[in-house]
Formats: C-alpha cells, structure tokens, sequence
C-alpha cells in the first residue's frame, strides 16, 4: 500500500508533463496558471477555516465533543465506526470548510497515521458537500421538487462513511 | 443562515458545557490557538494545493482530461439512456465526470451545471427527471482519483507517506458512488414525477 501511495504522486507528474510535453504545449506556464487558481482556491477558503476553526477547538477544550463520543460509542462500535469521526460524518454534506477544520481537528488530536485519522482522511477524500452540490445543480436547473435526489444522495454518503472505516481496516489491520 | 445557526450553538455549547465542566479557562485558550492553527494551516496547505492545480491545469490543457471524457463516453452511456441520443448533455456530462475524476473543480461544476440544465430540457418537468437525480447523485459521491486536499491536510499534520490513503480512498468512493447509483435506480421506481 504504502508503495502505491509514494509511487502515485512522481509517476502522475512526470507522466503529465511529458504527456503535455510530447504534444507541443507549454509545461512551465500551464504548471503557474494552475498555482496562480491554487492560491486563489487558498484565499477562498481562508476566511472559512480561520473562522471555523476556532469554534471547533473551542467545542473540544470544553469536553462536550468528548462527551458527545462517549455517548454515541456503544451505538457506533455495533457498526464498527470510530465515534471519534461523528462530529466529520455530521458536518461533510453541509459544509465543505467545516469539513475540513473538523477533519484537521480530528487528525491532529488523533495523530495523522493513526487508525482515527486515517479513517477521517479517507472520509474526507471520498465525499462531497451533498446539500451544496443538490442546491447548485437543481436551481441552475430551476427544479422544484428534488424526488428521491437526497435520500439516495445520503445513502451514498453513509455507504462511504461505512466504507471508509472497512477500507482502513482492510489495509492497515 | 442555517450554518450561522449551527456555529454560533457551537460556541454557546462550549461556553455552557466548559463552565459546567470547570475547563473554561481550556476553552478561551482554545478560540485563540483555532485561529493560529487555521492560518498555519492554510500557509502549509498552500504549496501542495497550488504544486496540483498546477498539474490539473496542465491536464486540461494537454487534453488528457478530453481523453477521459471520451474514454467515459459508452458506460455513461449506459447509466443516462435519454441523455445517449443527446450530443450536447452527453458532452457535458462527459466532461463533468472526467473532470470530477481528475480533481478540477473549477471545470467540473459548470459543466455538471450545463448537462443538468440540459437533461432538464430534454424532460421538460418542471421536478427532476431520473437521470437528472443520478447526475446530482454521482456529484454529490466523491469520485476523485487523487484527492489532493486531503493529502495536502495529511502532510501538513506530520502524516510519513500522505498519499497512502489512496487506495483506500479509491474503493471507499467507488463503493459510496456504486451505493448511490442503485439507491437512485431503485427509489425512481417508487418516487412521483
């Protein structure tokens, strides 16, 4: 796994540059328009994180979201999901920001190569902001009634929580 | 509005709860080390962020992302039946889907955007079509095949090797988007037009 992981990163850019290389295109200002939108993605969500952040480590000194887990531990752990990463699973499909203060939330306190922090980095990595993307798409599209979108939507998101957890386990033990 | 709701609760919450729980002087300390750590948070993110939009740039540009979309072509083909016989939805349905994979999201929405408007078309309701719900499924199940942020989040919390999630991330969102897809073919039968 680990191979994959180290292996993965070199071989997509040396592939895509040479790839853009072979058919005539300029590398070098391609790579800088597309830094120039990763600072700009970085003020975007600066402002977010600097104000969601605080909240979130202000709800964990307090010990409620300890609390909070210890109360949803006995329920979760039937299903195998760390009740650590309940506060991640609520906030992922209202918020893409929250998502990611409380998943670095979670990460820090929990160690980045730690059972906890893998599953919340794999939970973040395999969602979406499901009711931002359900509220940008149907009112580009003036639909009033939405149907079956977000229940089936949901499904998907807690198929990926569930599945997240498993992958983990599956591997790294 | 609602978000507003939930944050300012938050933060009453940890008041309340932190006094209760005799941590309030933890709680104030924490407000001020949130703000720190979000800002370091966003110098160390920076780099990776901007070293892939670079990259991703770089693929659109190449046209491996339009490679993709063709590559994609005959299994959407298969999920969106109506939208097959229409050049203009299955090409921004196309392009949507290949840019989701490849992580370039400033592409991915207009172009999600444009074949919602357009299968919308083609249906002529006023509620969302089946495959018009499919799509905004599969938007709303992550299929991104290098999820950078998150690899950028691992690095900058001391993560040895950031990008060894990704096959785990791979088979969790593959199983989530293959969840969301049956859950959208099995509910058309039983939801109202």
């Amino acid at each position: 796994m680990k191979l994959i992981g180290e292996l993965a990163v070199p071989l997509i850019i040396v592939f895509v540059m040479t790839y853009a290389l072979i058919r005539g295109k300029d590398v070098f200002s391609g790579m800088t328009a597309g830094a120039k939108d990763g600072l700009k993605t970085i003020f975007g969500i600066a402002p977010a994180l600097i104000t969601l952040l605080p909240c979130i480590y202000m709800l964990r000194a307090s010990g409620a979201l300890d609390a909070l887990c210890e109360l949803l531990r006995p329920l979760l752990s039937r299903i195998g999901i760390p009740s650590e990463t309940v506060p991640l699973m609520l906030i992922r499909p209202l918020s893409g920001s929250g998502a990611l203060a409380v998943g670095s939330d979670i990460i820090k306190s929990n160690g980045a190569d730690s059972f906890i922090g893998r599953c919340a980095a794999v939970m973040l990595g395999s969602s979406e902001t499901t009711f931002y993307v359900i509220a940008v798409y149907f009112g580009a599209a003036g639909i009033k009634k939405s149907r079956h979108a977000i229940p089936a939507a949901l499904i998907a998101d807690i198929v990926g929580f569930m599945a997240s957890v498993f992958c983990v386990r599956l591997f790294w033990g | 509005m609602l978000f507003s709701l939930i944050i300012s609760l938050i933060v009453i919450f940890s008041l309340v709860f932190g006094t209760l729980n005799g941590s309030l002087p933890a709680v104030s300390a924490a407000a001020a080390e949130g703000a720190k750590d979000a800002v370091d948070l966003c110098l160390s993110l920076c780099g990776m962020i901007c070293l892939w939009s670079g990259v991703m740039e770089l693929m659109r540009r190449s046209g491996l992302s339009e490679k993709l979309s063709r590559l994609l072509r005959p299994i959407l083909g298969r999920l969106f039946p109506t939208a097959a016989k229409d050049r203009e939805a299955m090409d921004a349905l196309s392009s949507n889907v290949s840019a989701n994979l490849l992580g370039l999201g400033n592409a991915a929405t207009p172009a999600g955007i444009r074949a919602a408007v357009r299968l919308n078309r083609l249906s002529g309701l006023s509620s969302a079509s089946n495959e018009l719900c499919l799509l905004v499924v599969m938007n709303t199940a992550s299929i991104q095949l290098i999820p950078t942020t998150v690899a950028s989040l691992r690095a900058s919390l001391g993560a040895s090797a950031p990008f060894d999630i990704l096959p785990a991330v791979w088979l969790s969102s593959l199983l989530s988007v293959s969840a969301g897809i049956l859950a959208a073919k099995l509910f058309e039968r039983f939801s109202r037009l």
